[in-house]
C-alpha cells in the first residue's frame, strides 16, 4: 500500500502546492501529456500523487480514498458535516487566500450591515411577493451564518459561476461568494457588508481521519509529516 | 435502537388512543411541494429537509413534519370543529449530531376548533400527557401569546412593534433590536453619516438588480422616520425581560404575570388566557400545581407557534430529545388559509422514544 496525496488538478492552486511541497524536499510533478492526470512524488517513498478537482478532495478525504489532501478551508467546511471528526487540518499554506463575503448592490446605501439586510429582505419580501434571493454556491455556510445571525426573509439561489452577475441579470439581489481582491465585486457595482465576512479561507493540508492506516503506511505517513516539518 | 416492527405497533396504540378521543385518522403524502414550506418557514427549512426534485412537479420535501400537510387538508374541505389523528414517518437532515435519526415515526392528536381555545389547549395537552403518562418525563410549558402581546402593548412606533415581532423566534435578533430601539446600542456609524447626507443617493453609482431606487429611497426615509423616535423606556425593555425570566410552578407564573400585567395592561387578555388554560387544565385532572411555566419556552422552536407551547422530556435521558411536543399554531392557518384562519392547537408522540423508554424502565 501506499499514501496517497490528493492535491488540485490544475492551475495556480496546483503549482503553488507543488512548490509548497518542494520547498520541504518533496518534489511533486505532472507526468505524461499535458491532459493526462497523473503525477510522481520524489523524496519520500511510497507516497502517490493524486490529482483532483480541489472541490472533490474533501469528499476524497472523507470517504478515505485519500490519506492526505490540499484544497480550501472554504470547500472542507461546506461540503462536510462535522468536518473536524473527518479531517485533521495539518497546515495552512499560505496562498490560495479567499474570503467568503456577502455582497449587494454598491447603489443599496441604506443597506451596510446583516441588521439592514434583514430589513431589506423583509420589506423586498412585501413588495414583490417572494423572499430576496441570495446567489451562491455555499449553501450550508451561508445558511448557518444567515441563522446565527438572525436574519429572515431570504432565500439561496444556486450559482456555480459568474456569481456576481447575477444581480444584474436579475435572478438574485445579493451574492454571497469567495473574493481575494474585491476587484470583480466591484467591477460588478457591488459592495461588502461590513459585517458579512463568512469565513476566511486559504489552501490547507488536511489528514482524513478515516482512512485506514497499515503497519508500513503509518511510518510512511509519519516520515512525510517530519518532512514536511509540521505537527502531526 | 428498538426494532421498527415494534415502534410501528407502538404508534398504531397511540393512534387508537387519540381515536378513542374522538379524533378521525387520515394519511397525508409523504412528498410535499417544496414550494409551500419554503415558504412558510423559510430556507431554514432546507436544512431540516430532504429536498429532492424531478422534471416535471420541481422541488419536492420529504415530510418534515404533518402539520402543512394536516392543516391544508383541513381548510380545503373539513367540517368544524375537527380532531384528527395520523402516525407515520417524518424525514429531517441531520448534520450536527449523528445520533439524531433522520426518520422517525410520529403520532399526532390536533383540534380545530372555534369555540373555545383553553379548553382545545387543555384537552390536547391532557390527551397526549395521558398517553405518555407511564413515562418518566418532566413537563415544560410556555405561552408565546404573552410574548406577543407584550410587543404589541410597547409604547412605541407600530414599525418597531413589527419588526420586533417579525424576530420572536430568533433571540438573538429579537434582542439586538430591542437593544438598539431602547438606546442601549447606538445606531451604527455608517447610519448617521447615511442619514445626515442631504442627498445620500449622489455617491451610489449606477442602480442595478430588481430592488429599485424607490424602494431605497423609502428605506432611508423609514429609517429618518426611525431615528427620531423617542427611545423604547428602559422600564418597558425591564417588562419584557421579566416575562422572559418567569420560570415557576404555573400558579406562582400567573400569579408573576398578573405583577407585570399592572405595569404592562397589553397583556392582560393574554394572562386572562392562561388562567383559563390553567382551569381548564385542572378540571381535566392535571396536576397544575406542580406544572412548569417558562416564559420563554418555544421560542427557538418551529415558528407559528403562537400561543400555548408544551414539551416532555426524558430527564433521566438527558441526551434524548422530547418524546411529545406540541402547541397552538394559529398563525400558521392565516398563512395557510389566505385569508381564512381557524384556530388550531395540536401535538405529536414519537412512538420510537416511548418504546426506547419502556425498554429502560
Amino acid at each position: 500500500m501506499t499514501i496517497k496525496l490528493g492535491v488540485p488538478s490544475k492551475g495556480r492552486l496546483m503549482e503553488k502546492t507543488f512548490d509548497w511541497f518542494g520547498a520541504r524536499g518533496v518534489a511533486l510533478s505532472r507526468t505524461g501529456s499535458d491532459r493526462e492526470y497523473a503525477g510522481a512524488v520524489e523524496g519520500v517513498d511510497g507516497v502517490e500523487l493524486v490529482l483532483l478537482s480541489a472541490g472533490e478532495i474533501p469528499r476524497e478525504l472523507a470517504a478515505g480514498r485519500i490519506h492526505l489532501g490540499v484544497t480550501g478551508t472554504d470547500l472542507v467546511r461546506e461540503k462536510l458535516g462535522m468536518w473536524e471528526q473527518q479531517v485533521e487540518e495539518l497546515a495552512k499554506l499560505g496562498f490560495g487566500g479567499a474570503d467568503l463575503i456577502i455582497a449587494v448592490p454598491h447603489c443599496w446605501v441604506d443597506v451596510d450591515t446583516l441588521d439592514d439586510l434583514d430589513a431589506a429582505a423583509a420589506a423586498f419580501r412585501a413588495e414583490h411577493g417572494f423572499r430576496l434571493r441570495i446567489a451562491t454556491k455555499y449553501h450550508r455556510l451561508i445558511r448557518e451564518f444567515m441563522k446565527e445571525h438572525g436574519v429572515a426573509d431570504y432565500q439561496l439561489v444556486d450559482s456555480q459561476g459568474a456569481t456576481e452577475g447575477t444581480i444584474k441579470n436579475q435572478t438574485a439581489e445579493a451574492v454571497a461568494d469567495i473574493t481575494s481582491t474585491g476587484e470583480t465585486l466591484r467591477a460588478n457595482h457591488l459592495k461588502l457588508l461590513s459585517d458579512g465576512l463568512v469565513l476566511k479561507s486559504q489552501a490547507t493540508l488536511f489528514r482524513s481521519r478515516k482512512a485506514r492506516l497499515q503497519g508500513a503506511d503509518k511510518v510512511r505517513l509519519n516520515t512525510l509529516i517530519d518532512k514536511l516539518n509540521i505537527e502531526g | 435502537m428498538p426494532h421498527k416492527a415494534l415502534m410501528r405497533a407502538r404508534a398504531a396504540e397511540l393512534r387508537a388512543v387519540f381515536e378513542g378521543a374522538g379524533a378521525q385518522p387520515i394519511e397525508t403524502a409523504i412528498l410535499q411541494p417544496a414550494e409551500v414550506l419554503l415558504d412558510l418557514y423559510g430556507e431554514d427549512i432546507r436544512a431540516r429537509a430532504y429536498v429532492t426534485s424531478d422534471a416535471l412537479r420541481g422541488e419536492q420535501m420529504l415530510r418534515p413534519d404533518f402539520t402543512v400537510p394536516v392543516v391544508q387538508m383541513h381548510m380545503e374541505h373539513g367540517a368544524e370543529p375537527a380532531r384528527y389523528t395520523y402516525a407515520g414517518e417524518v424525514f429531517r437532515r441531520q448534520e450536527v449530531d449523528p445520533n439524531r435519526s433522520s426518520e422517525y415515526l410520529q403520532v399526532g392528536f390536533e383540534v380545530f376548533d372555534r369555540d373555545n381555545p383553553a379548553k382545545a389547549d387543555a384537552e390536547v395537552y391532557a390527551t397526549i400527557h395521558g398517553a405518555i403518562a407511564h413515562l418518566d418525563v418532566r413537563a415544560a410549558t410556555g405561552d408565546i401569546g404573552i410574548l406577543k402581546a407584550a410587543v404589541h402593548g410597547l409604547e412605541t412606533t407600530e414599525r418597531r412593534k413589527r419588526a420586533l415581532a417579525r424576530h420572536i423566534w430568533r433571540p438573538r435578533r429579537f434582542r439586538a433590536l430591542l437593544d438598539r430601539f431602547s438606546g442601549r446600542t447606538p445606531a451604527p456609524a455608517t447610519r448617521l453619516n447615511l442619514l445626515a447626507q442631504d442627498d445620500p443617493m449622489s455617491a451610489a453609482g449606477p442602480v442595478i438588480g430588481l430592488r429599485g431606487m424607490r424602494e431605497i429611497s423609502d428605506r432611508i426615509e423609514a429609517l429618518r422616520e426611525d431615528a427620531a423616535v423617542t427611545p423604547i423606556a428602559a422600564t418597558q425593555v425591564d417588562l419584557i425581560d421579566a416575562i422572559l425570566n418567569v420560570r415557576e410552578t404555573l400558579p406562582f407564573a400567573l400569579e408573576r404575570l398578573r405583577d407585570i400585567a399592572v405595569d404592562m395592561p397589553a397583556i392582560t387578555e393574554a394572562v386572562v388566557r392562561l388562567q383559563e388554560r390553567m382551569e381548564a387544565l385542572a378540571a381535566l385532572g392535571v396536576d397544575v400545581d406542580n406544572l412548569e411555566f417558562e416564559g420563554s419556552y418555544g421560542r427557538t422552536q418551529m415558528e407559528y407557534y403562537d400561543g400555548f407551547v408544551f414539551g416532555f422530556y426524558p430527564d433521566a435521558r438527558p441526551d434524548l430529545p422530547a418524546v411529545a411536543t406540541g402547541g397552538r399554531y394559529d398563525a400558521l392557518t392565516r398563512v395557510l388559509g389566505e385569508g381564512d384562519e381557524i384556530p388550531a392547537v395540536g401535538g405529536v408522540i414519537r412512538p420510537g422514544l416511548v418504546v426506547q423508554l419502556e425498554g429502560a424502565a
